[in-house]
């Protein structure tokens, strides 16, 4: 097994006012070297927390647990907190959404990319300040060495989301976690965002999470796909396989709520997914999607809901069995 | 005198931006000559990334900012002409941030009501009943109208938006960005509400968007818009099977769609992006065009009509 | 078939509820609250509550101790002044001054400071300019030199007190005001109140006050105590209340001759406003920990 990250059984609880919310119930996380993980969901469903979790980056009130956590060769189950700093910091690069507010307006880029490798590599700072100029170019960025001195507030949020893309690859970590990586991007530069990623994970032979509530990017670029819905892993598979023969209800409503240029019909009613998400506080009883799904049955609403598997690495989390799903899913695109 | 409903002549936004503490100030153009038409009916979108223009536009069209020069017509009358209360009733709009829309401190009915308590049309019974009437064409239990707007989802919270600005009954609304900060499955419960809407009162729509996707199924033209000009117009689906202008293809084929067989597109654009401050000479897209040439980087093309489809490129598809 | 949720039904209160359940936990709230509302209390009832009248002076019983000294006796509980006037009648009078005079002050400088900071926030440009050109020359008058000077006019009295801190002590509100109107004015439900036709003043009044009102008490709850001291700081000098008004600080000034052979004479009332002072401090703090913006 060439497993890079691998999480089992993740919970995540923050006590809030009204009760404890159980944000996270019960994920698994798997990433190969060389592939990317997509978790996909929308908001609410705590594909954030989940990472930020295994990260050790979740807001003080928030407690968490897991079965089991598998980095790099590492056992991590009793990690401590500065273990998981250095980890963190040297062998997986983060990348979030807001390239201004992961910057620092005060110091140029150079300095910044500098330190990213200085404070976890005994390397003198004409080395660091030359891989910086190495990665800049890597990423795509011209005149990179005069690049260096300029400040973030100078770039374009495209320029400074590649920066942010190179101070993550100062460390040459095996692991990248981009959170939204291009959402606030215009979609001219998503594109070439996504394929500078892809091309970095291809060259230097990285994992990658992305983590996105946007279906497009995820068919696009992803090789396995977690569906996360209210907390849990409601389907998860190849992404080629997943979008062509989605199985759960709630990927497959997904899917029919998007309009596609060419394929829908303008103008005509989109499919939708009715109700609301539940706020996952308390004991949860039955199925998670059972107050939006159409195809609910009696015992959706009582009986705890396990993992279907098909084969290896395409599970889903329903009480329907798989001919039914398929059945369904071709109904839906008959309309 | 045109015959259409709203009616912009080369309208365009100039600001006066401080370029630093001794630097003085400088001009940024957000909108540059923009002359567009909307029929009754029509629903047309305005499409474009961050800065522009559309959502100038979108404001100057509303009341909120007064164009530089240039002239805005509604159903042949100037703008400057309108008085507050009369342009409210007939152009109402539609924000994109379901948070800060809705004014936290207020009850539903308060927010839903306001329009209506403005004009002073009626009674508090009155009032009333328009609000429950209102609630239910947008798809909201009648009890809501007690609610405060944190109590509220996402999608609940831009019914209520909608139902605000059609407790008048307005001829045109102007939707900007109304979906791009919901989730997908609300997203198409939005989408599918103004379809009915515009069918069931007699709406006319301008909706501005970045959202390719939204656009090809809800409007009936299209203006691409760049730094600040429309670079192309023509009718959605004339727009999306033959586009002309090099920015659009780049746009089109940047749209990223469940489909994991297409792989990632090639846009073929560099990674320069331009200072609207700055902005480049002649076409001001040209530093980013693979089609690019030195007539180009000289002058500004015209806009050119051909068959209803509208482009401004020295070399059009 | 009956739709279920799969977690019990959440259901979330509304921004008045929030408000009142942190109120009933926040410790600093509720202890500033209780003070003060004693003092007020003590205040308002003065006139039932007060055994002797506090001007009456009883030169036999003069400088008497209070009831935890030997000489004290429970017909002056807080002892005499060096004119045998009953101390906790004075405070108890007292009371009614400070409050007075600091709720009169913050009323006067709110309207003033409110006025501008609005003005300036929501207008922006030319408007902003000039407000904020007034704030500063506002800000470069010492209070206390110009009270001086006043009183050294027009001689002090309770009247006079109040106006001037009135119309000296409005720059936070109004620098407050501002900065708060600001953050407010491009949201969107100021836009769609624009658009639904409202006048700039119901704007002001309808949209934005309530959203800023939080940080308006924060302040006024500051601005009280403010007051309260620069009073006590004035009569002290003789400058603010004149004898034989009971204020604090005045009490304070009259009893620092006596200090090192009858203490309690100037602790009494330091104490006094140091409860007063603290106790709206913490339920300002705490109003605002309260009213805090809460995340979505």
């Amino acid at each position: 097994m060439n497993a890079l990250l691998e999480v089992k059984g993740l919970h995540v609880d923050i006590p809030l006012e009204a009760g404890v919310l159980h944000a996270v119930r019960g994920v698994d996380i798997a990433v190969e070297r060389g592939k990317t993980l997509a978790l996909v969901g929308e908001s609410g469903c705590g594909k954030s927390l989940s990472v930020l979790s295994v990260m050790n980056l979740l807001p003080q009130k928030a407690k968490w647990r897991v079965d089991r956590i598998f980095f790099d060769g590492l056992n991590l189950d009793h990690a401590s907190a500065s273990q998981m700093a250095d980890i963190r910091g040297s062998k997986i690069a983060m990348i979030f959404q807001e390239p201004m507010t992961s910057l620092n307006p005060c110091y140029t880029i150079g300095n910044q990319l500098e330190e990213a490798l200085l404070t976890h590599k005994n390397v003198s700072r004409q080395e660091a300040q030359d891989r910086a100029v190495f990665l800049l170019e890597k990423v795509g960025i011209t005149a990179a060495a005069s690049r260096l001195r300029q400040y973030p507030h100078q770039l374009s949020g495209g320029l400074r989301q590649r920066v942010m893309i190179a101070m993550g690859l100062m460390c040459d970590p095996p692991l990248i976690i981009a959170d939204e990586p291009t959402t606030a991007l215009d979609v001219t530069i998503q594109a070439q965002i996504l394929a500078l990623l892809a091309s970095i994970q291809k060259e230097f032979d990285m994992g990658m999470i992305l983590i996105t509530h946007d279906l497009g990017v995820v068919a696009r670029i992803a090789d396995k796909v977690n569906i996360m819905y209210c907390g849990q892993v409601v389907e998860s598979g190849e992404a080629s396989d997943l979008f062509e023969n989605p199985l759960h209800p709630y990927t497959q409503g997904l899917l029919r709520c998007i309009p596609i240029p060419g394929k829908t019909n303008p103008g005509a009613h989109l499919g939708s997914i009715p109700g609301m998400v539940p706020t996952p506080i308390g004991q949860q009883i039955g199925c998670v999607f059972q107050n939006r799904c159409q195809y609910v049955m009696n015992q959706c609403q009582s009986t705890r809901v396990g993992v279907t598997q098909i084969s290896a690495g395409r599970e889903y989390r329903c009480l329907l069995d798989p001919e039914t799903c398929r059945k369904n899913m071709n109904k839906g695109k008959r309309k | 005198m045109t015959t259409a409903l709203l009616h912009t002549e080369d309208l365009t936004k100039v600001y006066q931006i401080s370029a630093g503490i001794f630097k003085g100030k400088k001009s940024l153009t957000a909108a540059n000559g923009i002359s567009l038409d909307i029929n009754l009916g029509e629903v047309v979108g305005l499409v474009g990334e961050s800065g522009c223009g559309k959502s100038t536009i979108a404001k100057i069209i509303m009341g909120l900012e007064k164009a530089t020069s240039g002239n805005v017509f509604f159903a042949g009358a100037p703008i400057e002409n309108m008085d507050r209360e009369e342009m409210s009733r007939r152009i109402q709009p539609i924000f994109q941030d379901p948070y800060s829309s809705l004014n936290p401190r207020k009850s539903i009915e308060a927010i839903v009501s306001l329009p209506y308590r403005v004009h002073k049309v009626g009674n508090k019974a009155q009032m009333e009943a328009r609000v429950e009437e209102i609630l239910e064409i947008v798809g909201l239990p009648s009890r809501m109208r007690y609610s405060y707007p944190n109590q509220l989802s996402g999608g609940q919270r831009q019914r209520v938006a909608i139902a605000r600005a059609l407790m008048m009954s307005p001829e045109l609304v102007i939707c900007d960005e109304p979906t791009s900060a919901l989730d997908v499955s609300v997203q198409s419960q939005i989408l599918n509400l103004l379809l009915d809407l515009r069918d069931k009162q007699g709406l006319t729509y301008m909706i501005i968007t970045h959202n390719l996707c939204v656009v090809e199924h809800i409007a009936t033209r299209v203006a691409v818009m760049y730094l600040g000009r429309i670079v192309e117009e023509a009718e959605t689906k004339t727009l999306f099977a033959n586009p002309r202008h090099p920015y659009t293809n780049a746009l089109l084929a940047s749209v990223l769609t469940p489909e994991p067989q297409l792989g990632l597109p090639e846009t073929h654009l560099g990674i320069a992006y331009p200072n609207p401050i700055d902005p480049p000479s002649g076409c001001t897209f040209h530093p980013r065009c693979p089609k690019a040439t030195k007539a180009c980087k000289q002058t500004r093309p015209e806009a050119m009509v051909e068959a209803d489809h509208l482009v401004a490129c020295h070399h059009p598809e | 078939m009956e739709a279920t949720s799969p977690f019990k039904e959440v259901t979330f209160p509304t921004p008045m509820q929030m408000v009142y359940r942190q109120a009933k936990r926040h410790t600093g709230f509720l202890i500033g609250g209780t003070v003060l509302l004693l003092i007020v209390i003590m205040a308002l009832a003065a006139p039932i509550l007060t055994p002797h009248d506090p001007y009456e002076q009883d030169l036999d019983a003069r400088l008497a101790g209070p009831i935890w000294h030997e000489e004290g006796t429970w017909n002056h509980i807080l002892g005499t002044d060096n004119l045998g006037r009953d101390y906790l009648s004075r405070l108890m009078y007292g009371a009614r001054i400070s409050l007075l005079i600091g709720v009169m002050a913050m009323l006067i400088s709110g309207v003033i400071g409110t006025i501008l900071g609005v003005s300036a926030g929501y207008f922006g440009g030319r408007v902003d300019m000039v407000v904020s050109a007034i704030i500063t020359t506002r800000l470069a008058l010492p209070i206390m030199l110009v009270a001086l000077a006043v009183v050294a006019l027009v001689g002090g009295s309770l009247p006079i007190v109040v106006l001037v801190l009135g119309l000296m002590i409005w720059n936070r509100f109004a620098l407050v005001m501002r900065a708060s109107t600001q953050q407010l004015r491009s949201m969107d439900y100021v836009n769609a109140a624009k658009t639904s036709g409202c006048s700039t003043l119901r704007i002001i009044i309808s949209e934005i006050m309530p959203n800023i009102m939080n940080n308006l008490i924060v302040v006024a709850t500051l601005e009280i105590t403010r007051a309260i001291l620069i009073e006590a700081g004035l009569s002290f000098l003789g400058m603010g209340v004149q004898p034989p008004l009971p204020s604090w600080g005045l009490m304070v000034a009259e009893a620092k001759e006596f200090m090192l052979f009858s203490p309690w004479m100037i602790m009494i009332p330091g104490s006094a406003i140091f409860a007063l002072v603290l106790s709206i401090n913490l339920l300002g703090d705490g109003i605002r920990d309260i009213t805090a913006p809460e995340g979505r």
